[in-house]
């Protein structure tokens, strides 16, 4: 099945129009409900890579009875091959921290904090200039809001929406157990919406244009714009945004360098298409009618043929045994025995027939492990076993 | 009456309360699913995943202790799915386990062992980690030995510490693969805050955590015919032995225990309820001496409230915790230590015998006594007053490995001298005792009367509340304590370390104006102790309280000062209560300590 869809470029999330003001001053003074309505109706996702419906989220939250609630933007940018965020609050600040503060807004909340990614440490003073000129101007309307940024340290599992939870909390950043959801328990126990930087300065566009001019953008199930950090064997790496619902092959025909093996769609994480497969590939999010679609973060990574999936799987898995917080057992022990297991097969220590094992063991990662991390180390190590087999035994 | 929901369980539909996790449901209708993080005591972690299930509808699988029953949920605990899962994970368990059973203390009470046994793994070919680690075992402390190579990372001795002790001492440290749990600065249990409670090891599913045990030492010791080896036994050592021995849960065995003890080869085995009961005598007069200095004399170097000082656990803890309050502790050393000074003493005197030659063994539900009874300053009889502590655990062991039928023994009495007790002295062995036990005897004191409770049973201080209020008014005592008339003497009795951290900080904000305070380290008091059998649990600490409160009511005596060993001891080697004697060898000082 193919989308045969054309690579569109857009180009909403850098253009600086500097107008938040009013962008800020107007949608405060509509009703909640009408704004909430406005992004479900825009069908905007959310853009960290999981893909929950943003306007539900904010919907949850605002139903959600409490006096304190938080707004928290997810900067912990910590997917390999993801680049973007860095370059949204480098850029536009000012759109990031208007949207939290129409979710803020929203949901009736007055404190909103940004997580931001221990090793973006030097955004921050320009990040804080940005934020004291924010909050002048929300005195002088009268509008009660205050952004702080939270450092991370460097763990990819605060990333997790519940890690950094914990993490803002000044504790271990473990994931909890799910439920409760945040939007009624989030930070400190209070109802919280944390959305992605980029998914925030989407909803500063459905608030700048109204709903229709993102849902024009994309294809069915997968609306509006992207931005991709493509990187790896490209002549052009950088940032793009580009209208989702393409195809996988007209992404590589323009960013490849004509002899691309694989594709790394969604970081360290997600999955690896071959070649023979870019043409049934597109990307976006999984819905009835699409075939097969892959959501992603933003990451793009592509291989070509000078590169070993071997070394890209143990490097992915190296990182998973790393970055895996350790409190539950499919994923602390589970990744050191696929990262050993792939090792001992090439070695031929362990005979082929053992990766079909491990492969086994990546599925009842994902079934059973406690949080996202664990769960998706099968699509890595799936994908690039089953497309890659000598590869990973010669 | 709270809502209920109906669920589906393996096909069979069931109405629960709202709330309830799937594990709980599942209980209560009869469906077992395994468990291994999940501790009744503790708050859910859901970490270890043995306990998932399959929820119609939902391709991942749950976490069955940590996930709600919802409204018409279909939940399949058997399926193809979960099986498969669950010898997944039990067999990366065992692939990071040092999986080295038969040298393992924990052989055969380990929850990993027989989750293993059920599965039947046979096929157990993942890469074995455990020799990829660079594990040491930390044998440093007296109490507790931690071996990592053991452990499942389900931390439940994390939650434990923090959550019943407000501890701390262990935590989780790294992440990834190099993830395990660990003391400040992977400094040795014993340089860290750790209290040698050893709640962690009664929570351990498996061999990682376990008391340091001195069982072949006793034995040696047993075997030279130059050596007097007496042991005491403490209170609640009689109500939990049972349950490793095929007793059920709340048996009393003290004339059995007795009975073995003397097989085992003891030349003497005496009770520890009678320094016990010598404990009330010396702190009950250190407590009205106290009132009188602050009442009448305004003498502001004596602090009140004045607190107990028999749980080893609970002194640990204050001294790293509130090192400027340890003048509030009453200078009583432990029964356990009172027992151990006056064997090499009062004992060897009366007995003839040279105190060189006496071992002195304790029978402990408790891991820190074996800390106590190695602190430098436990030498008042000029040898180390109590040369070996065993826990109630290492107790059964030896009695299994003597071949001992204990269920078929017949009972026997304590022997003379230092063997016989009160009520009063059984019931330290349950949160709450030592306050009774002090208040029957400082109110007849005062007043000449019985405590004005019915059948002497205090009943405000009993039960399971972390922290626990009673108050008693004296009127018209005798002419001596005509200065506490009227006074309505306030107490309070503590239990867990986390409850006497908030009587503590109430304290100290100057919102309580307690005179008295029972601390116990453990929930439950000693009968909760780190050094009982294993499992614990709330349900078995209410059974081995109401076993030690029936083993008092069955008491002749049920007041220390009447118990005629005691009047025995005063009249013939003590004198008199905080007298010259009693100060040198029953009384001891605190030494502050940091927590870093």
């Amino acid at each position: 099945m193919t989308t045969n869809y054309q690579l569109k470029r857009a180009d909403f999330i850098f253009k600086n129009e500097n107008d938040w003001k009013e962008v800020l001053s107007k949608n405060i003074s509509h009703p909640p409900q009408k704004l909430i309505n406005e992004l479900i109706s825009s069908e905007l996702k959310g853009r960290g890579g999981a893909g929950f419906p943003t306007g539900l989220k904010w919907k949850l939250s605002a139903e959600a009875v409490d006096e304190i609630k938080y707004v928290i933007c997810n900067a912990d940018e910590g997917e390999p091959g993801t680049f973007k965020d860095r370059e949204i609050l480098s850029k536009v600040p000012f759109k990031v921290l208007t949207a939290m503060a129409i979710c803020g807004h929203v949901i009736g909340a007055r404190e909103g904090y940004i997580y931001l990614r221990g090793e973006y440490f030097f955004l921050r003073p320009e990040l804080n200039k940005v934020i004291s000129e924010f909050e002048y101007y929300c005195r002088e309307i009268n509008f009660d809001f205050t952004i702080r940024i939270f450092m991370g340290s460097g763990a990819y599992i605060c990333g997790e929406e519940t890690a950094l939870f914990e993490s803002m909390e000044g504790k271990r950043g473990e994931p909890r157990n799910k439920p409760p959801f945040p939007s009624s328990y989030g930070y400190m126990g209070k109802p919280t919406v944390i959305n992605n930087v980029e998914t925030l300065a989407h909803t500063y566009t459905i608030f700048k244009y109204g709903a229709k001019r993102f849902y024009d953008l994309g294809v069915q199930y997968s609306r509006g714009s992207k931005l991709f950090s493509v990187s790896g064997d490209t002549p052009k790496p950088g940032i793009y945004e580009l209208e989702l619902g393409m195809s996988l092959v007209d992404f590589v025909d323009e960013f490849g360098d004509g002899d691309t093996k694989a594709v790394q769609v969604g970081g360290a994480s997600g999955f690896l298409v071959p070649r023979k497969r870019f043409n049934e590939t597109a990307i976006g999010f999984q819905g009835k009618l699409t075939g097969i679609s892959l959501p992603t973060g933003g990451s793009m990574m592509l291989f070509n043929s000078s590169r070993s999936m071997f070394n890209v799987l143990d490097n992915y898995l190296e990182f998973f045994r790393e970055e895996s917080c350790g409190q539950c057992t499919p994923c602390r022990v589970g990744c050191q025995q696929l990262l050993n297991g792939i090792k001992a097969v090439k070695r031929g220590e362990k005979n082929a027939q053992y990766l079909d094992k491990l492969l086994r063991l990546t599925e009842t990662m994902q079934y059973t492990a406690k949080c996202g991390l664990g769960q998706s180390v099968a699509n890595s190590f799936s994908s690039i076993v089953e497309n890659f087999r000598e590869e990973m035994i010669y | 009456m709270a809502k209920t929901i109906k669920i589906t369980i393996n096909g069979v539909t069931v109405e629960i309360e709202q709330g309830t996790s799937i594990l709980e449901a599942a209980r209560q209708t009869g469906v077992i699913i395994p468990t291994l993080c999940y501790h009744k005591d503790l708050c859910v972690a859901g970490n270890c995943r043995v306990c998932v299930v399959e929820i119609a509808g939902q391709k991942r699988l749950a976490a069955a202790c940590a996930t709600p029953c919802e409204e018409g949920m279909e939940i399949f605990t058997n399926s193809f799915k979960v099986r498969n899962s669950r010898k997944h994970i039990i067999e990366l368990l065992l692939s990071e386990h040092n999986a080295d059973c038969t040298r393992c203390y924990k052989n055969g009470n380990c929850e990993l062992q027989t989750l293993s046994s059920e599965y039947k793994i046979m096929t157990q070919d993942f890469i074995r980690l455990v020799k990829l680690k660079n594990y040491t075992i930390d044998q440093f402390s007296p109490s507790i030995i931690k071996d990592d190579s053991k452990c499942v990372r389900c931390q439940r001795c994390v939650r434990t510490c923090a959550e019943l002790q407000g501890v701390n001492a262990l935590t989780v440290a790294y992440k990834g693969d190099r993830m395990k749990i660990s003391t400040f600065f992977e400094k040795a249990m014993n340089d860290v805050v750790c209290t040698n409670c050893g709640q962690c090891i009664n929570h351990c599913p498996t061999g990682a955590l376990v008391e340091k045990n001195y069982i072949e030492e006793v034995w040696d010791a047993i075997a030279d015919k130059t050596k007097h080896v007496i042991v005491q036994t403490a209170p609640a050592v009689r109500v939990g032995l049972g349950e490793e021995l095929g007793f059920e849960t709340g048996s009393r065995v003290t004339g059995k225990m007795v009975a073995a003890l003397k097989r085992l080869g003891f030349d003497a085995v005496m009770d520890t309820d009678f320094t016990a009961d010598l404990t009330i005598m010396e702190e009950g007069t250190e407590l009205l001496t106290r009132l009188k200095q602050v009442l009448v004399d305004h003498d502001p170097h004596v602090k009140l409230p004045m607190t107990t000082s028999c749980s080893p656990g609970w002194i640990k803890y204050i001294e790293h915790m509130y090192p400027d309050y340890l003048d509030h502790l009453s200078s009583c050393k432990s029964p356990q230590q009172m027992f151990g000074a006056l064997a090499k003493t009062y004992y060897a005197k009366m007995r003839n015998l040279n105190p060189e030659t006496i071992i002195s063994v304790s029978i402990m539900p408790c891991t820190a006594k074996k800390f106590e009874a190695a602190r430098p300053e436990m030498h008042d009889s000029g040898y180390r007053d109590v040369d070996y502590v065993l826990t109630t655990r290492e107790l059964a062991i030896m009695i299994k490995q003597a071949g001992i039928d204990f269920m078929k023994l017949d009972d026997m009495h304590y022997d003379r001298l230092m063997g016989e007790s009160t009520g009063a002295g059984v019931i330290f062995g349950a949160t709450g005792g030592v306050m009774e036990a002090a208040l029957r005897t400082a109110y007849e004191l005062i007043t000449g009367r019985d405590v004005p409770f019915e059948n002497l049973n205090i009943t405000p201080v009993r039960g399971m509340d972390g922290v626990k209020e009673a108050s008693i008014k004296i009127e018209n005592p005798l002419t001596d304590w005509a200065f506490l008339d009227g006074i309505e003497l306030k107490c309070a009795v503590a239990h867990g370390l986390v409850n006497a951290k908030k009587v503590m900080d109430s304290i100290i904000s100057g919102q309580s104006n307690y005179h008295f305070i029972e601390f116990m380290a453990c929930p439950g008091g000693c009968l909760g102790g780190g050094g009982q059998p294993i499992p614990t649990s709330p349900e078995i600490r209410r059974k081995r309280a109401e076993a030690i409160y029936a083993e008092d009511e069955a008491m002749p005596l049920r007041k220390s000062h009447q118990n005629p060993e005691i009047i025995k001891i005063y009249k013939d080697f003590l004198g008199k209560p905080m007298g010259e004697k009693s100060h040198h060898l029953l009384h001891t000082k605190y030494t502050a300590r940091k927590r870093y």
